[in-house]
């Protein structure tokens, strides 16, 4: 057993009447790659969101190594060493790709807020070669200067990846990295995380297609109105009767 | 060069060549417009200050202030008091006057800031109506109510006082150790400062600070699942605008000492977006561009009046002498902001960047033309989208 970095303790949260998660437990050690599946509603979009710090969890404690992230700001659990990609590819359009790269490099930098209103962009020549070599491993260096916005939807992903590791995260989270992609973007995104996967941080991902699933997790959570109702490595899971009754409906993977 | 690019120090010391060499000769290349006199060229500075501190806010963060002329008002009072209290010269008149201007800015983005979109907008406009209201009525013994703050020949002025300055024929006048600050000497000691807040906005434009304010406009929730806290930026933006505003309303009243509360009026603070927007908000020029224009076209169109059109029609039979009066008349003199507004709506229609916009649209035609012409097989079209 390694290191528990990320400790989820009895967290439930309900929206009025509804349930969303009830009672998750969940540990994940340092530098696996843990996946959450299951079907639409199950809660693992919530679950997400309350490890960010976007929705308060009704009960229960979520620790980051010795850190309480429960009731802390995103920006904060950001600063604590979380970074998250989303289903769409949240980026800032307006800026050039470069630009996006080299605003979570200064967030890593320079805290939540540096007033610094003086200081030269130009000046900044260790920031802007950290990101252009970002943006060389994740295959976008030709278009640094070109506009975010305008870019196809994989390399806006691509984008956002290299967003969030310039910031050397000591927990990754990716939302359906490959929703909405074409075959080509996904099987390249699918490349691109194996190789990220490489440089051994922690990763939680969620996601619907089960190609990427296998092809990227140590361990899976399967996750069904909005409880854990298997946890293993892929091939427990895919053995567990359970799994296949409540997600699968009786298909074999 | 496209704004969105990270810009050199030399294209910073171009910008800043030209931009001076530009504004100081105003009177000279203004002259066949005649638009060189010493009044007309004190507003186009003044409130190019104005627009070049509001675009810092609109333009970088995208946040829609509805009440900075409210920052104006306040600079132009405190102005005005340090004129009676202290000293007519207005250096102290224009730091009290940034100051105070900064810290109602503190105050009232502080409430204002917990909002966003039309609700933040909403808050401005609300708390811009109430300092204009209160100028009005409980805050008459500081504002002079409707008579607007007057200076006075029985005022204290202990620094010139104790410089052994007396005034002796009439109202003193404003100036800068010396030099006067109504008349050419006014308009240059505006464009001084003028060029000095251009170079402040220009630094802030290329900071990484002013890449972070574009990102807020760009994406708010990036910016927040990325580290940063954006209130601080967002405050930060709204204070130095502010300041801005409050450096504007000293030097209007230093060009001018009087200081009335319709300068604190919706209409003002509408003005300084409306400007800000034709000319191009987010660009470093474009403010002080629309700034200059508006100005220029008020000036000239509020001047009109039937007799004006009668006689610039003179050449034409009677009856469609009258008839085109009657048409254009309600657009000049008084009426000349139906003008604007057609206007306004024209640019924000068909060039919702402003002035910018069209210059970047045909730049890049004119640049596209000239290499079909030298290559034309070449069919890349790898321009960016930034303007200048």
């Amino acid at each position: 057993m390694g290191n528990v970095i990320l400790d989820v303790t009895d967290v439930s949260k309900s929206f009025g009447g509804l349930q969303a998660l009830s009672n998750i437990n969940l540990r994940i050690e340092e530098g696996t790659v843990h996946a959450i599946i299951g079907p639409n509603g199950a809660g693992k979009s919530t679950f997400l969101n309350v490890i960010v710090g976007r929705l308060a969890p009704s009960r229960g404690r979520v620790l980051l190594g010795d850190q309480v992230l429960t009731g802390k700001q995103p920006h904060e659990i950001n600063q604590l060493g979380v970074a998250r990609v989303f289903q769409t590819p949240e980026i800032f359009p307006d800026l050039t790709l470069l630009q996006n790269i080299m605003i979570p490099a200064f967030a890593k930098r320079d805290g939540q807020f540096s007033f610094g209103i003086f200081k030269s962009l130009f000046a900044e020549r260790g920031i802007r070669e950290e990101a252009e070599h970002i943006l060389e491993d994740v295959g976008l260096i030709a278009d640094r200067n070109k506009i975010a916005g305008s870019m196809s939807r994989g390399d806006k992903r691509r984008l956002e990846l290299a967003m969030c590791l310039i910031q050397d995260p000591k927990l990754f989270l990716l939302d359906e990295p490959t929703a909405g992609m074409s075959r080509h973007d996904t099987n390249s995104t699918i490349e691109l995380l194996q190789r990220i996967k490489e440089r051994g941080m922690t990763k939680i991902i969620i996601e619907h297609d089960m190609h990427v699933v296998f092809s990227l997790a140590d361990r899976i959570s399967v996750l069904a109105q909005g409880a854990i109702i298997a946890e293993g490595t892929p091939e427990e899971v895919r053995n567990d009767p359970k799994v296949k009754e409540a997600y699968l409906g009786g298909e074999t993977l | 060069m496209s704004n969105t690019q990270i810009a050199t120090p030399r294209q910073e010391l171009l910008y800043m060549v030209v931009l001076s060499a530009v504004v100081l000769t105003m009177p000279l290349w203004l002259q066949p417009f005649g638009a060189a006199y010493p009044d007309l060229m004190q507003k186009f500075m003044i409130f190019g200050i104005f627009a070049i501190g509001y675009n810092i806010l609109f333009g970088l963060t995208g946040y829609l202030s509805f009440g900075h002329a409210a920052f104006l008002g306040v600079g132009s009072y405190t102005a005005v008091w340090s004129f009676k209290l202290l000293s007519m010269n207005v250096v102290p008149a224009i730091i009290f006057a940034t100051l105070l201007a900064g810290l109602f800015a503190w105050l009232i983005g502080f409430v204002s800031l917990r909002r966003s979109g039309i609700y933040f907008s909403i808050l401005t406009l609300a708390f811009a109506q109430m300092s204009y209201n209160l100028a009005y009525s409980v805050l008459t013994p500081i504002t002079n109510g409707e008579t607007g703050l007057q200076l006075n020949q029985a005022d204290p002025r202990v620094i010139d006082r104790m410089a052994g300055i007396e005034a002796t024929s009439g109202l003193p006048n404003t100036n800068l150790f010396g030099l006067q600050g109504t008349g050419y000497s006014g308009f240059y000691i505006c464009a001084v400062i003028l060029i000095l807040a251009f170079f402040v906005s220009l630094r802030i434009f290329h900071s990484p600070f002013g890449m972070k304010l574009r990102a807020i406009k760009s994406n708010q929730t990036r910016m927040s699942y990325t580290g940063y806290n954006t209130r601080p930026y967002l405050l930060t933006a709204f204070i130095i605008s502010g300041m801005y505003a409050g450096l504007a309303g000293s030097l209007l009243a230093m060009t001018d000492p009087l200081a009335g509360a319709e300068r604190m009026q919706w209409t003002a603070s509408g003005e300084v977006v409306l400007m800000t927007i034709f000319g191009g908000a987010g660009t470093l020029i474009g403010p002080l561009l629309g700034t200059g224009i508006i100005k220029y076209l008020e000036n000239i169109f509020s001047a009109f009046n039937d007799t004006v059109l009668h006689n610039m029609f003179s050449f034409l039979p009677d009856w469609l002498n009258n008839i085109l009066t009657a048409i254009i008349s309600p657009f000049v003199g008084e009426g000349w902001q139906l003008l604007l507004g057609i206007v306004f709506m024209l640019i924000v229609i068909f060039l919702p960047g402003g002035l910018m916009e069209g210059y970047g649209k045909v730049s890049r035609m004119i640049r596209e033309r000239g290499q079909k012409n030298v290559d034309d097989g070449s069919s890349d079209k790898q321009h960016s989208t930034g303007e200048v």
